[in-house]
């Protein structure tokens, strides 16, 4: 196959890659958008294997296949709940395909260069290996938090500012090593010594991030992905590797700063680890008054009486598993000609856009869903909020407590509805260990209880 | 409520006929588990007797209904206690406690127990029923074939719990209503009630202690009047519930108010059983003044029995859960707690009113229990804690120029040193990451998901790193690769198929 055939089939590919992230734009050209994306992979990955693969095709094949099953599988298998999880060990994968090639690049003996291309080429490996490293544990700690396997907890070990800088360094040193390096043994140990640190420094990144900041933490896994890809596309002098890896660093690094900037929440802080840990350690002042309660018939009554009706989702409705009974009672109420409507967070779930996805696989159409921004003003109109599994999002503290870990936060306004209704499990404090006077406040009313069996109750009252 | 109360351990006597006039009878409350006493003094033997009007001399009977309580029980009513000492005393001398359901602090913690803003809500609402009963006309304006008809004009001075229902009220009958108060705080509410506030060009804020009014000064109360006069002659209904704690009812509507107003106007003087705001009020009676009703009714709560029936009760009940946490029937009064504190007058023969003002901790809400209406969050969004007053330097460093420059300048040194090559392919990468930055702006944001699953995907395009040296005669570099290509498969069908099922499903 001619080199320039091969440009222009990866050009063909980048503008695909182009045309699929820009289908998201709407729900409508979205699946097509998927579908472009996928013919642009396909595309690259076969005129690669055609140019460049001269044996162990049979064996590639098999490993493809192999391969794609496996995440063929996956992909079914997975619940949308768990959504964040496929997500973060996705990301690890790539991570950890970002060292494979770098090492394999880098061992290559084909590949000469002198001056300072051998440099930059030395460089781009190293880089290349280091993020992909970085994302590699990182993400693996970031899915076991997700799953559970690990406590949500920020750990933090003292000094761990100092340890992050300290690791930074010896990185930057080793590079400067590397690059110097005589012979060929010695830099590979060099490379081996830094893979070591980055995969230490993905571990511990993300270990010291609250599970509150794991929407951030995702995108950010997201972005490195991309950068690592980019890295590599460097080394192998490959533009559709750089334009790919460009495009998903971009787009991960976008999402990253909605994130913080739906939590009021600097981007340096959430990686420096540690939700109010900072701040003072009483967690806000605490809250005076009573939890009024509600029952189911009560509240049954409430929402059959209602006309406007605004639902709050959060990550309790993902764990819950609720988003179907949730579903069910909205769809009831529609019926009897009452105004349901529902507002999302940003941050709520654990990945962006985490509860849209939800309520899309509940069948909630998505014209009733909308964005903090769009239904924030509205909440002075809506007879009941349903707040399921949701906290932090919905803390007056964020507004009225200048002190607060949470303060300055954008939160949805329950409290300027006439009746708010919590559904939660206990009396638990949020992610970011603050309480929430919202509880207490004469306008709200809770129901304790897992959502879910509280929610199917509660659409068999209605 | 009674179940309720059963249900907590309690025994419940009620008075035969107690509840006739709230539609609930004898046999309805049997059902709910109460006892019936046949006759008045047989209800007046319980521990803890509850009632809304102060004990009073029962005709029937030819007793004080003091006299029938035994030592050491308990009352649960009204007391008015700054009206009614001489009572306290009596009290205390017969070591009967007492909780004044009129006392209980306002804060936020006790307004599930204030009966005064559930009987404040019912007034309210029934001042304006009793005012359009007298009133002629219709209170909505309606163009009908047989003419025009004109919207009432209802004038409501203050906006306290009962003001802002009789609002709710009229406003809900169609009627165009305006307000008044001396706090200028309630005007949000006011006008969060779709009503007009009335706002006098004068400065002095009516916020008294405790979320009540206060008096107000001579030039004030002239300015007031002022405006009461010249609205008295355009609206048609004036309710009026101004009342100042402790002190009697102050006179807002004179006599040549209510005559400069059209015949078949009505007052409706919620105040009146303080003396009235209204000069031509008389007590529980509706007199007709230069063509004027007006209505001086003190006992509104009990023409909408079974309202206040259900309020109160509720009321009731939760100040005696506040009293017996135990739910085991056994009462405790806590003379710890600020609200049991608060609203017990006579405590173990000892007069215990008025009570020490309460510490309040927590951020204050003005007073109005009123279910409907939330007060806006008065106090301004506090300011982060201010910086230190950056210098020149620093402000260049902060400022939009300082990335610019450093790229720029990170760029030129690139440029000496790297090769042609190189710098193609940085050109590719810094061009992408701007039709990335454009595209991923342009992305819903209820698609965030599916776009991470996607370029996920996508950044699976490593995959052509391991495919062109998997062909490598070095078996490590073959392993290597190896593995890479099959994680990456794993990547690319996983994250492609996991999002077409997303968004199959926003398909919608």
């Amino acid at each position: 196959m001619s080199p320039s055939l091969i440009t222009v089939s990866y050009l063909g590919a980048a503008a695909l890659f182009i045309l699929a992230l820009g289908g998201l734009s709407s729900n409508e050209t979205a699946r097509r958008g998927n579908l472009f994306g996928i013919i642009g992979m396909t595309i690259a990955v076969l005129v690669t294997i055609s140019a460049f693969v001269t044996n162990h095709h049979e064996v590639l094949i098999a490993i493809m296949i192999a391969g794609g099953i496996i995440g063929f599988i996956l992909a079914r298998r997975v619940q949308m709940t768990q959504m964040p999880e496929l997500v973060a060990i996705l990301h690890s994968l790539v991570g950890l395909a970002a060292v494979l090639v770098g090492f394999a690049n880098f061992m290559d003996p084909s590949i000469q260069y002198s001056g300072a291309e051998k440099t930059i080429h030395e460089i781009e490996i190293y880089i290349g290996i280091a993020i992909g490293a970085l994302t590699f544990t990182g993400s693996v700690v970031a899915y076991g938090k997700l799953s559970g396997m690990i406590g949500g907890q920020p750990m933090l070990l003292p000094a761990r500012h100092w340890l992050n800088l300290a690791l930074f360094i010896a990185v930057v040193v080793i590079a400067v090593k590397f690059v110097g390096a005589e012979d060929h043994q010695q830099a590979t140990l060099l490379l081996l010594a830094m893979t070591v640190l980055a995969l230490l420094f993905g571990v511990h990144m993300v270990a010291a991030i609250g599970g509150a900041d794991m929407p951030v933490v995702i995108s950010m896994l997201n972005s490195y992905s991309g950068w690592a890809a980019a890295a590599t596309g460097f080394m192998l002098s490959n533009d559709l590797l750089i334009v790919t890896g460009a495009l998903v660093g971009s787009s991960g690094a976008i999402l990253s700063y909605i994130m913080c900037r739906a939590m009021n929440r600097h981007f340096i802080s959430v990686i420096a680890g540690g939700f109010g840990t900072t701040g003072g350690s009483s967690g806000g002042p605490s809250i005076e008054g009573e939890v009024q309660t509600i029952d189911i018939p009560t509240m049954a009554e409430l929402l059959n009486n209602a006309s406007d009706v605004m639902v709050v989702p959060g990550y309790g409705m993902a764990t819950a598993q609720a988003q179907h009974a949730i579903a069910e009672i909205s769809k009831a109420l529609i019926k009897k000609g009452i105004k349901v409507r529902f507002g999302i967070h940003p941050v709520a779930g654990r990945m962006p856009g985490h509860m849209n996805v939800l309520l899309a696989e509940a069948k909630v159409p998505y014209d009733i869903v909308f964005e903090m921004d769009e239904i924030n003003d509205d909440f002075p109109d809506v007879d009941v909020s349903i707040v399921v599994g949701a906290n932090d999002t919905v803390n007056p503290l964020a507004q009225e407590d200048a002190d607060s870990p949470i303060a300055g936060m954008p939160v949805l306004e329950v409290w300027k509805g006439r009746t708010t209704v919590v559904l939660k499990r206990g009396m638990a404090a949020g992610y970011a260990g603050v309480d929430n006077p919202l509880f207490v406040k004469d306008n709200t009313r809770m129901l304790f209880g897992d959502a879910k069996e509280s929610l199917d109750a509660l659409a068999q009252a209605i | 409520m009674i179940r309720k109360l059963v249900a907590a351990g309690f025994e419940v006597i009620v008075e035969s006929g107690a509840g006739a006039r709230a539609s609930f009878n004898d046999d309805i409350l049997r059902e709910a588990g109460a006892a019936i006493a046949k006759d008045t003094a047989g209800a007046w033997t319980a521990d803890l007797v509850v009632k809304v009007r102060p004990p009073e001399f029962n005709r029937e009977l030819e007793r004080h209904e003091l006299d029938m309580m035994s030592a050491g029980s308990r009352l649960i009513s009204f007391i008015w206690p700054a009206q009614n000492e001489d009572l306290l005393g009596q009290f205390a001398e017969r070591k009967i406690d007492v909780l004044a359901m009129d006392s209980i602090p306002r804060i936020s913690r006790a307004q599930k127990l204030d009966a005064l803003s559930s009987m404040a809500n019912i007034a309210g609402y029934r001042a304006v029923i009793e005012a359009s009963n007298r009133f002629g006309r219709f209170f909505s304006g309606q163009i009908t074939a047989a003419g025009k008809v004109d919207p009432a004009r209802v004038l409501v001075i203050g906006a306290g719990v009962a003001g802002l229902a009789a609002i709710g009220t009229a406003k809900s009958l169609g009627a165009i209503v305006r307000a008044f108060d001396t706090r200028p705080e309630v005007k949000d509410q006011i006008q969060s009630m779709d009503a007009e506030f009335l706002e006098l060009e004068f400065e002095e804020d009516g916020t008294g202690e405790g979320g009540y009014a206060k008096v107000m000064s001579k030039e004030f109360i002239d300015a007031e009047m002022a405006l009461f006069a010249e609205q008295a002659s355009e609206v048609d209904i004036i309710i009026t519930t101004a009342l100042i704690p402790g002190k009697p009812a102050p006179k807002l509507i004179t006599n040549e108010m209510v005559e400069s107003m059209r015949d078949g106007s009505v007052i409706v003087d919620l105040a009146a059983e303080q003396g009235g705001n209204c000069e031509a009020t008389k007590p529980d009676k509706v007199v007709n003044r230069h063509g004027v009703h007006v209505i001086g009714f003190t006992d509104l709560p009990s023409r909408l029995a079974a309202q206040s029936s259900q309020l109160y009760a509720t009321n009731i009940y939760n100040l005696i859960m506040e009293m017996a946490p135990e739910k085991d029937g056994n009462i405790v009064i806590d003379m710890e707690d600020d609200v049991i504190r608060g609203a017990t007058v006579v405590n173990e023969g000892e007069i215990t009113w008025p009570p020490p003002p309460i510490a309040v901790s927590a951020e204050r809400k003005p007073s109005f229990g009123g279910q409907d209406i939330q007060p806006e969050a008065k106090e301004p969004e506090k300011a982060p804690a201010v910086a230190i007053e950056p210098s020149e330097v620093a402000r260049f460093f902060k400022s939009a120029w300082f990335p610019v420059i450093i790229a720029g300048l990170s760029l030129f040194g690139l440029g000496q040193v790297a090769p042609p090559s190189f710098m193609a392919h940085f050109t590719v990468f810094v061009l992408s990451c701007f039709i990335g930055y454009m595209v991923i702006w342009n992305v819903s944001p209820t698609l965030h998901t599916p776009l991470m699953s996607v370029t996920n995907a996508i950044s699976s395009i490593i995959v052509l790193g391991a495919l062109t040296q998997i062909s490598s005669p070095s078996n490590l570099i073959y392993i290597l690769a190896g593995i890479a290509v099959f994680i990456t498969c794993i990547n690319i069908v996983g994250g492609f198929s996991v999002t077409q099922r997303m968004l199959q499903m926003f398909k919608g």
